[in-house]
């Protein structure tokens, strides 16, 4: 249990680490408590209150910004500090701006939830944020640039691991992505509101074409980074084949970008838009799958840990999550496929076997891992992470096993005609046939939410247990002297 | 010339050229050489050329 010194706790700013650490737990139970309240909202609908501020409307971007961008944002920047100081064998550039970025961070979730609350949104999904915030983000993601890239640029060692290529696009598309996305024009300087410079199609191709890259570079790409780190540490082994993780990396970057089109099948956008976002959704499941085999094969020859270890399990589980979803994401980008599919639960839970299944799972593995190090000591509870790990996967399979049922019972109902070719079912028909799964998809959310506050526990105690001792250790030295 | 790269019905399949073009070299330059190939696969260690035994845990790998 007792710490010892640490020369890496020296030798790097860990001290940013930490904090973007513990605000990823915040965030992390904050975000998923609130994605529970409205999964319970829409199976037990008095849950509103008949109050705005309490709607379903509102506090979904609560929800969705407070996972995406608390959680897996806190996550990335901790992680992303972390790997490129001790990849680069550095320690952080400007180390005042990137204290800069956590402050910043932490206030723009705040902001945006707040606002959200008091009913201010673009109406942009995962960029609903208004513009006072999005110039916020602006500052901050630059900084964030700056501190990584000066970072690299002062590394020690020659060759620049995977992991940073990966965390590189992600930043750099990022910065892209926010821009072109919340260019738009304020009705007044003192107001919060604010209308796009895009209108029609345009506006609809430029917000999917940053929505799905948000999922490819920040909820894909980002977090493969932290997988080309944290799978090979965690497993003693070197990566299965880093020639392919450079294919890997290459074939995302080159791919992610034409496919956010698929999201507008079948509305008034040109048609060859439409197929070729569907060709290169399915071109993208070769370097998805090439890049899942890669880091599974990495524990080639010590297939036991998945038997002894926790948050291995996490790591590899994460790595099957994101296997199956990236191959259901091109089928439900082929155009009759998603005839079926879109604007039902099914796209609901494809997203949320994404997010849960692999961006969480991966970031619970790379945190239970880096936690411990951070505060020079041991995990308080390997079988709390086990009952995590369990918690999340039953939390999960619940989830999208509801939203697969549901939505393929939607499209189906709204699309059946009658003998007489009216159609079968009105549309109250088919949310009264979804409510037994809306309960289900709640429960599953109730399950992995429990698994989070375990976790927010268990790191608790592990931090409080790395200081105690570190308290300790001068005391110790001084009563031996 | 400038009047044909300023349409975009020319400009976007020239682009998707020149990025397809581009990946192939990257291909042929990741796996064209079995000695670049065994350079490029000790860069797998990166990770473990900065260890740190003193605050690992000693429950995992």
């Amino acid at each position: 249990m007792a710490a010892t010194s640490n020369p890496a706790t020296e030798q790097y700013n860990f001290d940013i680490v930490r904090k973007f650490s513990i605000m990823t737990l915040v965030w992390g139970v904050v975000g998923m408590l609130v994605g529970v309240y409205i999964a319970s909202e829409l199976a037990w609908p008095f849950l509103n209150f008949d109050s705005p501020f309490f709607s379903f409307g509102r506090f979904r971007p609560v929800h969705t910004s407070g996972v995406i961008f608390g959680f897996g944002g806190s996550a990335l920047f901790a992680t992303s500090y972390y790997v490129v100081q001790r990849t680069c064998q550095t320690r952080l550039f400007a180390p005042g701006l990137a204290t800069f970025t956590f402050w910043g961070w932490q206030a723009v979730i705040v902001l945006a939830a707040l606002s959200y609350v008091m009913g201010y949104s673009q109406g942009k999904e995962y960029a609903e944020m208004e513009w006072p915030i999005d110039l916020l983000i602006e500052v901050i993601w630059v900084s964030y640039m700056a501190v990584f890239i000066g970072t690299l640029m002062k590394r020690k060692q020659p060759h620049i691991y995977v992991a940073n290529w990966f965390y590189l696009s992600f930043i750099l598309a990022t910065a892209l992505l926010h821009t072109f996305n919340n260019v738009a024009v304020p009705v007044g300087l003192f107001t919060m509101k604010s209308y796009s410079l895009f209108s029609g199609p345009q506006d609809a191709m430029l917000q999917w074409w940053y929505g799905h890259n948000a999922v490819g570079f920040f909820l894909t790409a980002a977090f493969l980074g932290m997988m080309y780190y944290f799978v090979p540490k965690h497993a003693g082994r070197p990566v299965y084949s880093y020639r392919l993780s450079i294919v890997h990396f290459w074939a995302l970057s080159f791919m992610y970008m034409w496919v956010g089109t698929h999201h507008l099948h079948w509305t008034a956008i040109p048609d060859w838009t439409s197929t070729l976002a569907a060709t290169f959704s399915i071109m993208l499941l070769l370097p998805s799958w090439g890049g899942m085999i890669n880091g599974i094969m990495t524990l080639s020859g010590a297939w036991d840990k998945l038997r002894t270890d926790p948050v291995m399990r996490f790591m590899i589980v994460a790595l099957s999550f994101y296997g199956m979803s990236t191959f259901e994401g091109p089928l439900m980008s082929l155009k009759d496929v998603n005839a079926l599919s879109h604007y039902t639960d099914w796209t609901v839970g494809h997203v949320h076997s994404g997010a849960l299944g692999w961006v969480a799972m991966i970031s619970f593995g790379s945190m239970y891992h880096m936690i411990p190090r951070l505060w020079n000591t041991q995990l308080y509870s390997v079988r709390l992470v086990n009952i995590h790990f369990w918690l999340a996967t039953i939390g999960v399979l619940l989830y999208i096993t509801a939203m697969w049922i549901s939505g393929i019972m939607q499209g189906l109902m709204w699309r059946a005609f009658d003998d007489f070719g009216n159609l079968q079912y009105s549309f109250v028909e088919s949310v009264a046939a979804m409510h037994p799964f809306y309960a289900m998809r709640a429960i599953g959310g109730m399950f992995f939410l429990t698994g989070m506050i375990l976790m927010a526990y268990n790191c608790f105690m592990t931090i409080r247990q790395g200081q105690r001792a570190e308290q300790a250790a001068p005391a110790a030295a001084v009563a031996s002297a | 010339m400038l009047q044909w790269l300023a349409n975009p019905e020319n400009t976007k399949p020239l682009g998707l050229v020149i990025f397809f073009i581009t990946f192939c070299l990257i291909v042929v330059w990741v796996y064209g050489s079995k000695r670049r190939g065994e350079q490029l696969e000790e860069h797998r260690n990166i990770p473990f050329l900065d260890e740190e035994d003193a605050s690992k845990d000693k429950s995992h790998g």
